[in-house]
């Protein structure tokens, strides 16, 4: 990355005693959309408000075009926050919310008036300037927030779960909206979320998170595709996780079948584990394919039928377009190209979530 | 049957409120009454009003009243809101402690706060108006900080913080932002703690020394030496003036709380 924007160097945080954040680092680069993934407590708001000016980290640098700004209060930092719901300023006018940030810099009447009015079209909100916040709806409270960030040009626009309180529609249409946004003016955004399917639309780069530390780095399509241990292989997406032992090279054993694969490096006969997206597995008819089991359930969920089936002990999920009959022999086959092997987690924060 | 229901509710009503404001009633009635006797009415007058403000003792009292009651309750405000949000910050044990110890002069009896408070005023100050004043002030702190707390817990913290992230210093953004959430809570907390000293008499009467007095303090004396009927005027108006300002208050309150009617529209 040749130009980078910002810098997390060695972040550490606690709080009462609980480590949230362990020498965590992470470069940012200009214009880059860079998506904080994890489930709740993972650590990735807390990094959020880091750069914010929020909360201070116990040791680490933030650095800002390579300069360090860990130490400086938030209304120092040319960064921007929009928070995840309720903080407009509910005795001002959407306009005043708006001219919030520009009137502490003592812009011009004119130069306000016409950034209101560009902000309020940016985010589809035209004539809404004299309105009440209290009186908008949860996204148009949301766009206001964008508009109101927007207006005092940061160059990096930090979103702390801006949606997370839309309904699911809604949500849908303002992560477009945000796409276009991000692209009309042209600065590097850094989102939050636990939402997988949001990052992976809108994200240049998604970071994962578990327990403070990045589980993976990159585009949509790698996490996706390639996850790199059971934690993102579980959180992105519905997967199938099962133990297999690495024959050798291009070759993997599950539940006593080899199967052809492309993956190499992992060592002979060792123990790994294999990742099968459901929508990867194919139903044949009984006696084709590697494995055969019995189905024992069949979900319609519109797009498609989620149907299990039991080989030996291990339910695997697939998603297919045709149903299959409960109860019945079926074989089970897949792409060599489908198969990703992971080496077996070393740390807690490398496995399957779970409730606690 | 219903009607039956409707009749006895309407009674029980209506004995509530005679119980409640026959006695007002009569003071009121009393006030413009010609005759010095109580139990006869020799037909109406406003000449106890005339006398009530001709007579300079009374006036000077009220004036103590007002000034008392203003200035007490402005300070309570200024140390009271201060000490809501600390109490806010507190962890939930100090907080726990904190608000019995808040409670505690509101349930005390008056007797026991206004001779504790006079026997340090005795070693400390002069008794007379100041002393009168750290009186009124020691116990209206409570009704500020208990108004204005509700107020403070539901503050929205993330206002604050978008306030300082839009480049606003911190006092800059507690004055512009934090603040006028609070305003409501400021204010009835404002107005219990003004009707309390006007109201107050025990404290008052313990804290005071000679030569200062308030319109309660007076009045009381003037019985001790046979009730005027000056005292149904001036205890009419005290009635008047409380009962324009609850109103006033209510109404006010009623329609902060009733804000305009949230449209929700569709994107």
């Amino acid at each position: 990355m040749s130009d980078v924007i910002l810098t997390l160097e060695h972040i550490s945080k606690s709080f009462d005693g609980k480590q949230i954040l362990e020498d965590f680092n992470l470069e940012i680069g200009r214009n880059e959309f860079v998506t904080l993934l994890g489930p709740s407590g993972c650590g990735k708001s807390t990094i959020l408000r880091i750069i914010g000016g929020f909360v201070r980290p116990d040791a680490g640098r933030v650095l800002f075009e390579g300069r360090d700004i860990s130490m400086l209060p938030p209304e120092k930092r040319n960064v921007n926050t929009v928070f995840q719901k309720y903080s407009l300023f509910p005795h001002m006018s959407v306009a005043d919310n708006i001219a919030f940030g520009l009137k502490l810099k003592k812009k011009s009447t004119s130069y306000i008036n016409d950034k209101i009015a560009y902000a309020l079209k940016l985010v589809n909100l035209e004539g809404y300037d004299d309105r009440d916040p209290l009186s908008l709806s949860g996204g148009q409270q949301q766009r206001v927030a964008i508009a109101r960030a927007i207006v005092n040009e940061p160059q990096v626009l930090l979103l702390d779960e801006p949606l997370g309180a839309l309904d699911l529609k809604l949500r849908h249409e303002m992560q477009r909206e945000l796409i276009k946004i991000k692209k009309e003016v042209g600065i590097t955004f850094l989102y939050v979320t636990h939402d997988q399917e949001e990052a992976l639309m809108m994200s240049d780069r998604i970071i994962v998170m578990n327990k403070g530390i990045i589980q993976q780095a990159g585009d949509s399509k790698s996490i996706y595709d390639e996850p790199q241990n059971a934690f993102v292989a579980d959180f992105i997406g519905e997967s199938n996780i099962i133990d297999g032992i690495m024959v050798r090279d291009l070759l993997v054993n599950i539940q006593g079948v080899d199967f052809p694969c492309v993956d190499t490096g992992f060592g002979e006969n060792n123990p790994v584990d294999v990742v099968i997206r459901p929508e990867d597995l194919e139903i044949m008819p009984e006696g084709r394919g590697y494995l055969t089991g019995r189905v024992i359930s069949v979900i319609f969920k519109g797009a498609y039928y989620e149907i299990k089936v039991l080989v030996d002990d291990y339910e695997w999920m697939i998603q297919s377009v045709d149903p299959a009959p409960v109860g019945d022999l079926v074989g089970l086959t897949i792409d060599p190209d489908n198969i990703q092997i992971m080496h077996k987690p070393v740390r807690d924060d490398e496995e399957v979530a779970r409730d606690e | 049957m219903k009607r039956l229901k409707d009749i006895a509710s309407g009674i029980y009503i209506g004995l509530i409120g005679v119980l409640l404001y026959a006695p007002i009633l009569v003071l009121i009635v009393l006030s413009f009454n010609k005759s010095r006797m109580r139990v006869k009415w020799e037909g109406f007058t406003l000449d106890w009003y005339y006398e009530l403000f001709s007579n300079n003792q009374i006036k000077e009292a009220l004036i103590t009243t007002v000034v008392l009651a203003l200035a007490s309750a402005a300070i309570a405000v200024l140390i009271g809101v201060p000490g809501a949000l600390g109490i806010h910050a507190l962890r939930k044990r100090p907080y726990k402690a904190m608000m019995t110890l808040t409670n505690i002069p509101l349930l005390n009896a008056d007797i026991v706060t206004g001779i504790a408070l006079m026997l340090w005023f005795v070693h400390f100050i002069p008794l007379g108006f100041g002393s009168v004043l750290l009186a009124h002030i020691t116990f209206n702190i409570p009704y500020v900080i208990l108004s204005v707390l509700p107020r403070v817990q539901q503050m929205n913290i993330a206002t604050y913080e978008a306030s300082r992230d839009l480049g606003a210093g911190p006092v800059y953004s507690f004055f512009k932002i934090l603040l006028p959430e609070l305003v409501p809570g400021i204010i009835s907390g404002f107005f219990m703690a003004f009707t309390m000293s006007m109201d107050d008499f025990v404290i008052t009467y313990f804290t005071k020394g000679a030569g200062v007095n308030t319109l309660s303090t007076m009045i009381y004396g003037q019985i001790r030496k046979g009730i005027k009927p000056e005292m149904y005027a001036l205890s009419t108006l005290i009635f008047l003036v409380v009962s324009v300002i609850l109103i006033a208050f209510n109404a006010l309150s009623d329609r902060k709380k009733t804000p305009k009617k949230n449209i929700e529209e569709r994107i």
